[in-house]
């Protein structure tokens, strides 16, 4: 090849690339303007919203399949598939009708069978469907559009049940696909809701794509999260799946995507230079950061060593650690309830005031505490937990404390915390999470909170009286009587230390001006989403 | 020669079966639990074991080993633990991408290093040669992913003639398909460029330095049939033994690569396999790699025996 030769050629590539590529056949600008790319927080990597109970998995869920009730944005529960409902004066049965003329994406209607068999399986796999099938007389459908859930006992939070945002939400399936066990993945993917998934298009860890279904039949009332109207303006939505948040960032700057649901709180500042661009709060409920403390062995077993680790420890280290330098991520939250909601309360979290390192070391003394080290188990692969485990390991040496430090990623984290043998053996003695504010409203979707023993989540604390204020919370018959229950709750988790709140914080979510009716709410909501040329 | 690959082929078959061991023992005793990933963080200890139990992760490993060593002979990698795919379906839908992704490379990589490497041999110890070697020290320093980073700036943000990311099937033609190709074969080239130029310009000084080419500059032979017939035949032995262990290389920078640039392929796949503990995949994956190593090995023995006549099996 001769200089010429190199020189035309290079010429040429130069120009195909300048071009815009080699004639890329693009879709059609109609095409284009109707189709939706949204960038989620994880990847879809099944799509059982029963079997796995991921965000991400409900979140897509939402799309595709209805449920019988859903929340609005002041978190009561509106009747969504259901039409009407009655309960008997002793609150023993309830009674739910069906809207009727609702289908499933393969043309078959929606039925009370299938309302039964789907009620079925979320209530094998929901907390608060475990306590609606703890007190279960029968649950049957009784014509076409009706179906009787009869209990032993009231349970006054059923529509909440039915409605809430956490997941399982109860989503409701054709009863063939309801029938499969609980523990088991389905296989087809037909729900009732505004979307279809197109599973031959699914690349899991790649794209998932949802299309528009014409025949879903809208509720007239507007739209308010989960309830009300769920008109979509686009016809195809394509959900890809980017492990890179630099990637994510220049995607979105190159309007290659629409929407991304997560950025990191380090680019926002790229994005919010971008006139393009629109960056807002994500979820107004947001996420409570936490570390939980394996209560069955020492240090942790005596509640005196668990409150020398609140006395010391500051939540605006945590959250800096967590959320950088921007003072409207985060709040401070001495208390277990989401800040901001009707439960939140600060009754009994002085102690998550004090950041008092000195009388941390009074108490560590006090206790007893002999040297013996913390293993905390800290995934290094998800920036919160890796952000709060070094603050966490910064303040135990700071008290006195030795620390054993296992770094690892979140798969073992996931695993290693349910072992209840001792820290030497495999177990542990503290790991860091987060939960979403959406879960933390009140005992509904609260798991972490419950503190009944061996029966508890990871850490299993033992608290005879914030079992009490929970029980109290779900026989409460009105908003008072809640509120007082969950006031002795949270003066009791925080008195015997279920777990350590770290703080309150939230993220953002950034999309392109060229998409209107972006809301905020506890999941990316679709519906009244318009997308300009 | 045919007996001599049936041979080779054949004898890939123990490598593979230790390769299988090997992977699945590992596994074995990782630490993780697909079953905690899938039952989520709200999700209570015993939800967690019957998810276990309903997957089989509870059964002994003999009997686990031999019910996989079962379905791999019966051409079945599996299915998904997450997904509830089977496994051969999701190495489908990934493997023309990263074949993709490693083709163009490759095309790039010896198209620009074999060259690079015969000049600076030619022009040994002058500004060319200087600059060669120096171009590949920087390309073998620096990570792919500043690389890409760097690149996916310039040329799709900036100037605007790339995509950032994403991967077009060859189906939608071979334009659009080359365009989504460009930088990822760039970024991740730019390595296997500097190993394959500075093991060129080695041979090649070696070989320009030997008798026979004295003698055929004697006769009067020009400099580009000395430098690419005469040189560059003779100098190709260890020129094809590195771009065939550069495919080591490639599988791995290909994993970084399909992340930066978000190319659905082979390489994420694994990667995101390994997080969530998802065995099966993980095993697919691994063992196709290694297949295809052993493959490309295979490959590297037959063109020895093209490209140097002393040379039988």
């Amino acid at each position: 090849m001769d200089r010429r030769v190199f020189l035309q050629a290079s010429l040429g590539a130069g120009l195909i690339g300048a071009s815009g590529g080699l004639a890329a056949p693009a879709i059609a600008q109609g095409a284009a303007k109707r189709t939706l790319k949204f960038v989620p927080q994880a990847n879809l990597a099944n799509f059982d919203p029963i079997w796995g109970t991921q965000y991400v998995v409900r979140n897509a869920a939402a799309l595709v399949w209805d449920t019988l009730y859903g929340v609005d944005e002041k978190l009561q529960p509106q009747r969504q598939m259901v039409e009407s409902e009655s309960v008997s004066d002793d609150g023993l049965v309830w009674t739910f009708k069906l809207r009727s003329g609702l289908k499933f994406h393969d043309g078959e209607p929606v039925l009370a069978k299938d309302a039964v068999a789907s009620m079925a399986r979320w209530s094998s796999r929901d907390p608060m469907g475990l306590m609606i099938k703890g007190i279960q007389n029968e649950l049957v459908a009784v014509d076409d559009l009706t179906f009787r859930w009869s209990l032993k006992k009231p349970y006054p939070k059923m529509l909440l049940a039915l409605g809430k945002n956490n997941a399982p939400c109860s989503f409701v399936m054709p009863e063939r696909i309801a029938k499969t066990d609980p523990f088991t993945q389905i296989k087809e993917y037909v729900g009732s809701g505004p979307m279809k998934f197109v599973a031959k298009e699914w690349v899991p860890g790649a794209i998932a794509v949802f299309e528009k279904f014409e025949d879903y039949k809208s509720r007239d009332e507007p739209s308010s999260w989960l309830a009300g109207a769920k008109r979509m303006m686009v016809d195809r939505i394509e959900w890809i799946i980017m492990p890179d948040p630099a990637t994510a960032l220049a995607a979105l700057q190159n309007g290659e995507i629409d929407w991304w649901e997560n950025p990191l709180s380090d680019l926002v500042p790229a994005l919010q230079g971008n006139s393009d661009i629109s960056v807002d709060i994500a979820d107004p409920l947001g996420n409570v950061g936490s570390f939980r403390m394996n209560h069955l062995y020492p240090p942790f077993d005596k509640v005196e060593v668990r409150k020398a680790v609140l006395t010391a420890l500051s939540q605006e280290d945590y959250m800096r650690a967590i959320v950088g330098s921007d003072d409207k991520l985060w709040k401070p939250m001495p208390g277990f309830f989401t800040p901001g909601t009707q439960f939140y309360t600060e009754q009994g979290g002085d102690i998550l005031k004090k950041a008092s390192i000195d009388e941390a070391k009074k108490l560590l003394e006090k206790a007893g505490y002999d040297g013996t080290p913390v293993t905390c188990v800290v995934a290094q692969d998800q920036p919160i937990t890796k952000a709060q485990g070094d603050v966490t390991a910064d303040l135990l040496r700071r008290m006195g404390m030795t620390v054993d430090f296992v770094a690892t990623d979140w798969g073992t984290v996931g695993a290693r915390r349910a072992s209840k043998k001792p820290p030497k053996e495999g177990g542990w003695n503290m790991f860091h999470t987060w939960h979403a504010g959406a879960d933390c409203l009140s005992p509904a979707g609260y798991n972490a909170l419950r503190a009944n023993g061996e029966k508890a989540w990871f850490g299993w604390p033992n608290s005879p009286k914030t079992e009490e204020g929970i029980t109290a919370w779900f026989e409460a018959a009105d908003l008072e009587a809640e509120k007082a229950a969950l006031v002795k709750t949270n003066e009791a988790a925080v008195d015997d230390v279920v777990y350590g709140v770290t703080g309150f914080f939230l993220s953002y979510q950034a999309w392109r001006n060229t998409l209107k009716g972006v809301k905020n709410g506890p999941l990316p909501f679709f519906w009244d989403v318009t997308k300009e040329a | 020669m045919t007996s001599v690959v049936l041979r080779r082929v054949l004898s890939t078959l123990p490598v593979m079966g230790v390769v299988a061991l090997f992977v699945f023992s590992l596994l074995y005793i990782a630490p993780g639990d697909p079953a905690a990933v899938i039952a989520g963080d709200q999700a209570s200890p015993e939800d967690v074991e019957r998810i276990r139990a309903g997957l089989g992760l509870d059964r002994p490993y003999l009997i686990r080993f031999f019910e996989w060593v079962g379905q791999i002979l019966s051409g079945d990698l599996g299915t998904s633990i997450f997904t509830n795919m089977p496994v051969t379906t999701m190495i489908a839908q990934r493997v023309e991408p990263t074949l993709s992704l490693m083709l163009v490379t490759l095309v790039i990589a010896v198209g620009v290093a074999v060259p690079m490497g015969v000049i600076a041999a030619w022009k040994a110890d002058t500004w060319i040669d200087r600059s060669a070697m120096a171009f590949a020290v920087l390309g073998f320093s620096t990570p792919v992913f500043v690389v890409g980073y760097l690149i996916a700036y310039l040329f799709a943000l900036k100037l605007g003639w790339f995509p950032v990311q994403g991967y077009q099937p060859l189906a939608r033609g071979v334009g659009p398909w080359l365009h989504s190709l460009i930088l990822p074969s760039v970024t991740l080239a730019l390595v296997y460029i500097a190993l394959i130029a500075r093991i060129t310009r080695a041979a090649m000084l070696e070989v320009l330095g030997q008798d026979y080419i004295r003698t055929a500059k004697a006769k009067g032979v020009g400099q580009r049939r000395i430098l690419f017939v005469h040189g560059l035949k003779n100098a190709a032995v260890p020129i094809v033994t590195v771009i065939g262990i550069g495919v080591a290389l490639l599988i791995g920078g290909a994993v970084v690569t399909e992340s930066v640039f978000a190319i659905p392929g082979l390489g994420r796949l694994v990667v995101d396999a390994i997080l969530r503990r998802d065995y099966p995949v993980i095993q697919g994956v691994v063992l196709l790699f290694s297949f295809v190593y052993v493959l490309v090995n295979l490959a590297v023995d037959l063109v020895y025996v093209l490209v140097d006549p002393r040379i039988r099996y």
